[in-house]
């Protein structure tokens, strides 16, 4: 029974990580840029939330709506001053830019806020610690499934928005050829602005997950962008759903891990994530071997 | 009624010339082939009318207005679509996306999913593929019907029969024949010069970016055309002194 407890809070932990994976999954796959500040804009939402909740003493849910604004304004911006002149200058100045702007996020956070730990559970009541038995030994905590649900319903939303309106195809087709859209009529800058204001709300309900379900100080955006990278590679780049896929490998993994040794959540999750990886490099060396050896036989014969 | 008006345009890849001094006018509904061997600046050209290249000295007027300076999406908006050489789908898209990409331009017109599936009926079947597994030939009924879709009035047309095999090109023309006959404005960059002299009702001929030999397609002569394509009528007219 334990076990199955164990791989049901795994799936729940996993759901978080696939909210987190969300943002940084969209814009590398849809925009083509790795964020390395995705971890700390998620931080950054969250000290955000807990300010409102402490100094203005509103809900946490009701300072999401507040933020939700700003997060997008900051997004638009994110994408004008740093991702639209630095992807310009090749593949690999978006991460040293983003890599330099999560440091200087943290440390702006840590000179505001200083080393304290915060969480928003004082502010969410019984929710934080609410739970529901589903058999006898097995408890799921209410947090912990909204924010599976919440995790499912961005993604699979966001997968809808991009297959199936017309800025989602917009947006995919400016990622691929910026010059040709702009001879279609569609003004790549705004697009990408948008895309990259979506990519910031994401972010956003990824920070209010990370503060009402545990604790987070100025530096916790690097682990957090870590578990993000992790699930996003596990699920591959191709689409959304494959992250969530990616983020519930990851948390099963750590869940299961815990429960053979104490030690082993970390060590478990980055095991599975490195099997993974080089599964899938030596899954395509044996494809690319079978073409390149089988195919030609075949057309021969 | 002057629909397009170029004035003196220069265009640079860096330091290359690739349009030197260029004017010329295109009245609405004429057809126009633009003709030359390679890197006679005919795709620079059709890339700096659309706005896909902006141009360093010159002038573009568009309708009566001055549109040198408008990026490649304003332009669309007020009525000028580029087929690009090349194509440029967008392969992970459906034919079907493909195409409403080309409604961004927001212009209303004759021009609807359903008609452009009428004009070119070959892509009634294939909707819903994607445009990475099409032929050529499909993959170039894609690009002009995206480009329909922007409801255009001058249409450009940068070699759409590169790399297709003989049936298709015939196919893709004959979608051009119905836009002609329905009154579209059309330039067109064309190697075959057969096709172009058929099609087309003015010729112009470029050499090293400069235009030196223009008239109504029926009335120049092949020789004509062939010795401006090759830069061949000065050394002739230099060899008869």
């Amino acid at each position: 029974m334990i076990w199955i407890g164990q791989i049901f809070q795994g799936m729940l932990l996993g759901g978080y990580y696939a909210l987190i994976a969300c943002g940084l999954s969209f814009m590398f796959s849809v925009m083509g840029v790795i964020n390395l500040a995705h971890g700390s804009f998620a931080v950054l939402a969250a000290f955000a939330l807990w300010a409102i909740a402490e100094y203005a003493g509103l809900s946490p849910f009701l300072g999401w709506l507040i933020i939700l604004p700003g997060m997008a304004l900051l997004g638009v911006d994110f994408q004008r001053l740093i991702l639209d002149r630095s992807t310009r200058a090749g593949f690999l100045i978006p991460v040293l830019s983003t890599f330099g702007l999560s440091i200087c996020i943290d440390n702006s956070l840590f000179e505001r806020f200083g080393a304290d730990t915060r969480s928003l559970a004082p502010y969410i009541g019984d929710l934080s610690y609410d739970s529901w038995e589903l058999a006898d030994g097995v408890f799921v905590g209410k947090l912990a499934v909204y924010i599976f649900l919440a995790a499912i319903v961005l993604l699979g939303g966001l997968q809808l928005f991009l297959s199936r309106t017309h800025l989602g195809r917009s947006i995919r087709a400016t990622a691929v050829d910026r010059d040709t859209v702009g001879l279609l009529g569609i003004d790549a800058s705004r697009v990408n602005s948008c895309a990259a204001a979506i990519a910031m709300v994401t972010v956003s309900i990824a920070g209010a997950a990370l503060a009402m379900r545990a604790t987070f100080d100025p530096y916790a955006g690097a682990p957090q962008l870590l578990f993000a990278f992790e699930a996003a590679v596990i699920g591959g780049t191709g689409s959304l759903w494959g992250t969530l896929v990616g983020g519930l490998a990851l948390g099963v993994a750590q869940s299961v891990g815990a429960q053979i040794n104490p030690q082993g959540f970390l060590i478990a999750g980055h095991a599975v994530f490195l099997v993974v990886l080089i599964a899938r490099a030596s899954f395509d060396r044996v494809f690319d071997a079978w073409r390149a050896v089988i195919l030609p036989k075949a057309r021969a014969s | 009624m002057t629909l397009l008006s170029v004035r003196d345009l220069e265009v640079r890849h860096g330091l290359l010339r690739a349009v030197r001094g260029v004017s010329f006018d295109i009245g609405a509904g004429e057809t126009v082939a633009f003709v030359g061997a390679n890197g006679a600046g005919k795709t620079t050209l059709l890339r700096a009318i659309a706005g896909a290249h902006l141009p360093l000295d010159g002038r573009i007027e568009f309708a009566n207005e001055d549109v040198t300076s408008l990026p490649s999406f304003r332009r669309v908006r007020s009525g000028i679509a580029l087929v690009p050489e090349g194509r440029r789908l967008f392969g992970d898209l459906s034919v079907t996306e493909n195409l409403l990409l080309g409604r961004s331009a927001g212009n209303r017109g004759t021009w609807t999913l359903d008609s452009v599936f009428d004009a070119l009926p070959q892509l009634q079947p294939i909707r819903r593929s994607l445009a990475k597994n099409l032929s050529g030939g499909q993959q170039q009924a894609v690009a002009i019907g995206r480009a329909l879709l922007t409801n255009p009035r001058l249409l450009l047309l940068d070699e759409i029969s590169l790399g297709l095999s003989p049936v298709a090109v015939d196919l893709v023309y004959a979608a051009v024949a119905k836009l002609i006959a329905a009154g579209t404005t059309i330039i067109f960059v064309e190697q075959n010069l057969d096709r172009a002299i058929s099609v087309a009702d003015r010729m112009i001929c470029m050499l090293e970016g400069s235009v030196v030999l223009e008239g109504p397609a029926k009335e120049l002569t092949r020789p004509q055309i062939t010795d401006a394509y090759f830069g061949l009528g000065a050394s002739r007219s230099g060899g008869a002194h």
